[in-house]
């Protein structure tokens, strides 16, 4: 069958698409001043992070890292993402899922409810969590005469970061399934998949670089959530100390190299996400323009 | 397999899609669902296969009740106005996708599904391109693609929504001849919805005629255009001339001409519209009889099959169109601003009280 190809591309350059580049000198100067601006407030504070954890060598760096405290904030931090992250990644795509693909009463409701943590500031979240759980709060008699808990513990920390990141993996997946409609599904349907081999097999795979880019962002969210967590923490050392507070607290006993060190940790993971975060974005850019 | 659509109503949010729509489609045929966007054609489509479901009546496969089967247990194929190919799955994947979910015991063996998917391949002319993706495909190989993912379950009833809708005009006039051919060899019941009456009556064995959800006429191709059931058939099929008159003693009078009513006892007075296709005007140069109305030729397109004229009536200022063999307008050797005398043939009269 004769297939028509695509017409022809007019290689000769329009003089009229010349006299929108603004002339050299213009430009450099807009360069210049959006490297100076990312230079100033990026890269010079990103440099003095490491600066400063070095300043003592590399020996006083390892041992703020390697001191107790430190560690146990670390391992703390880690829990705390390996626990909401997983579970925000669970409510995100099955709720993405719900928006995007079906209608249902309450859809809009369900939608303004997702982006609360996003529109209430962190503290406010963290004493929500207080006022519930806390001693004079709503359930504390009942927790504390049941020994459990929660405010000024781990699971009070958990909480509070499942909550503050809870609409990242949702809101990178919502606008993606929306753009990409229900007619692969409808196809998965009719030809006989039932509903989790149609998710399984067609939705999955069309939104996995959507999922990455959310899971990064949710868990750097995670590892670096500061107010919430500063809340509920009740900054016990060793006990309910995640990486950010701990950096705070050896900030404020002027101990600069070994808040630096750590807050370096924080900073490495800030890069490592950055890299796999611009790699999930361009295979998301790729996915939507091969539609 | 036959399917019967019985007595179907569906509202959206209180837009009334279909109003008690029936509708027979013998077995092995294939059937164009045609009209304006807007007339129901694609939510009947979506609700024979299961993928709505109407608020009332019945879709019957084989005499057999299936109006609360899910689209999963209807087994139709469907093929989508923008295919809906899945796009992260190569073509063979793609064709292949309709086997692969079948439940273990019904599900054929990997060798048989390879078989299988490129004999379809073949079917579809789509071989050589097996292992492309969707993104790499022109318009009218994904349009191939989606077909022969809907053919790969050996479907008894084939759906087709705007099928070549999105094709550009030569591609779609090889694909739809292409589908009449193949329909010829695998013969499975088809319904396709179009807005194109070329397309339907090109295509299709029989013509259901939709407007605002509900269905306006249904025949074979001939029928649906030689005898319209009523203005709106006669307009959308094709075009035509319309000439407004009034009842006159029993009979329609248009202009000075005098045409026989479809029914008796229309009060005088009473508005008629005559339809008549632009290929049943008659030219001549001098008055033949006394039912002939007087105009001037506007505009001569005489290039093509037929020669297409636009003609002004000389009473009302209205425009006429008109179509010559091109012997005729060689033997009439007419000029622009030449006045001529035009006389309608097989006029087909609708009182006004139709809206259309």
């Amino acid at each position: 069958m004769h297939l028509p190809g695509g017409p022809t591309r007019n290689t000769k350059k329009n003089p009229a698409e010349l006299n929108l580049t603004e002339p050299a000198p213009v430009r450099w100067f807009l360069t210049a001043i959006a490297l100076a601006f990312l230079a100033l407030f990026l890269f010079v504070p990103l440099a003095a992070v490491f600066v400063q954890a070095l300043e003592k060598g590399t020996e006083a760096y390892l041992a703020a890292i390697a001191e107790p405290d430190a560690f146990a904030a670390v391992r703390l931090t880690l829990i705390a993402a390996a626990v909401s992250v997983p579970l925000n990644l669970v409510f995100g795509v099955a709720a993405s899922w719900a928006i995007a693909k079906f209608d249902f009463p309450g859809k809009s409701l369900l939608i303004t409810l997702i982006d609360i943590p996003f529109s209430v500031s962190p503290v406010i979240s963290g004493l929500i969590f207080v006022l519930l759980f806390g001693l004079q709060g709503w359930f504390g008699e009942w927790l504390s005469a049941n020994s459990i808990k929660i405010v000024f513990a781990v699971p009070g920390i958990i909480l509070a970061t499942v909550f503050v990141t809870f609409p990242f993996v949702a809101r990178e997946l919502i606008p993606l399934m929306q753009s990409q409609g229900r007619d692969e599904e409808e196809a998965a349907l009719v030809l006989g998949a039932g509903g989790l081999k149609s998710f399984l097999r067609v939705t999955l795979p069309n939104i996995k670089w959507g999922v990455l880019y959310g899971v990064i962002l949710c868990n750097a969210r995670a590892m670096g959530e500061f107010g919430a967590v500063s809340v509920v923490s009740g900054h016990i050392r060793g006990a309910t100390n995640t990486i950010p507070l701990h950096v705070e607290i050896l900030y404020n006993e002027y101990n600069f190299t070994a808040a630096f060190a750590v807050a370096s940790l924080l900073a490495l993971l800030a890069l490592v996400t950055l890299a796999v975060k611009s790699l999930a974005e361009w295979k998301v850019r790729q996915q939507i323009s091969a539609e | 397999m036959s399917i019967q659509i019985q007595n179907i109503t569906k509202r959206f949010n209180g837009f009334q899609a279909l109003s008690n729509v029936d509708i027979t489609v013998p077995s092995g045929e294939l059937v164009a669902l045609l009209g304006p966007s807007g007339s129901g054609k694609t939510t009947l489509l979506r609700i024979i296969a299961g993928l709505d479901f109407a608020d009332q009546g019945s879709i019957l496969f084989n005499g057999e009740e299936a109006t609360h089967r899910s689209a999963k247990e209807r087994q139709v194929g469907f093929v989508f106005q923008h295919y809906a190919l899945f796009r992260h799955m190569n073509v063979f994947d793609n064709v292949a996708f309709g086997l692969q979910v079948k439940p273990r015991r019904a599900r054929p063996s990997k060798a048989e599904i390879r078989d299988k998917v490129h004999e379809l391949l073949q079917l579809v002319q789509l071989e050589q391109l097996a292992r492309r993706y969707p993104a790499q495909l022109s318009g009218g190989q994904r349009q191939r693609v989606a077909l022969a993912r809907a053919l790969a379950v050996e479907p008894q009833v084939l759906l087709l929504d705007e099928p070549f809708g999105a094709l550009d005009a030569k591609v779609r006039q090889e694909l739809r001849r292409w589908l009449r051919k193949l329909h010829d060899e695998i013969h499975v019941t088809s319904v396709f919805v179009t807005h194109d009456q070329e397309e339907a009556l090109e295509v299709a064995d029989r013509i259901v005629v939709m407007n605002e959800g509900r269905v306006e006429q249904t025949g074979t191709p001939e029928e649906v255009y030689d005898k319209p059931a009523n203005p709106f058939v006669f307009n959308f099929l094709g075009n035509v001339n319309l000439f407004h008159g009034r009842v006159h003693e029993g009979a329609a009078r248009i202009a000075d001409i005098g045409i026989d009513l479809p029914r008796q006892g229309e009060a005088d007075g009473t508005a008629v519209v005559a339809y008549v296709r632009p290929y049943d005007i008659e030219i001549n140069r001098t008055r033949q009889g006394a039912d002939e109305i007087e105009a001037s030729v506007l505009h001569i397109q005489g290039a093509g099959s037929v020669a297409r004229f636009k003609l002004e009536r000389l009473d009302t200022r209205e425009i006429i169109e008109a179509e010559l063999t091109r012997e005729r307008y060689r033997e009439l050797g007419l000029r622009t601003g030449e006045k001529v005398f035009v006389k309608p043939r097989n006029v087909r009269v609708f009182t006004a009280d139709y809206q259309i």
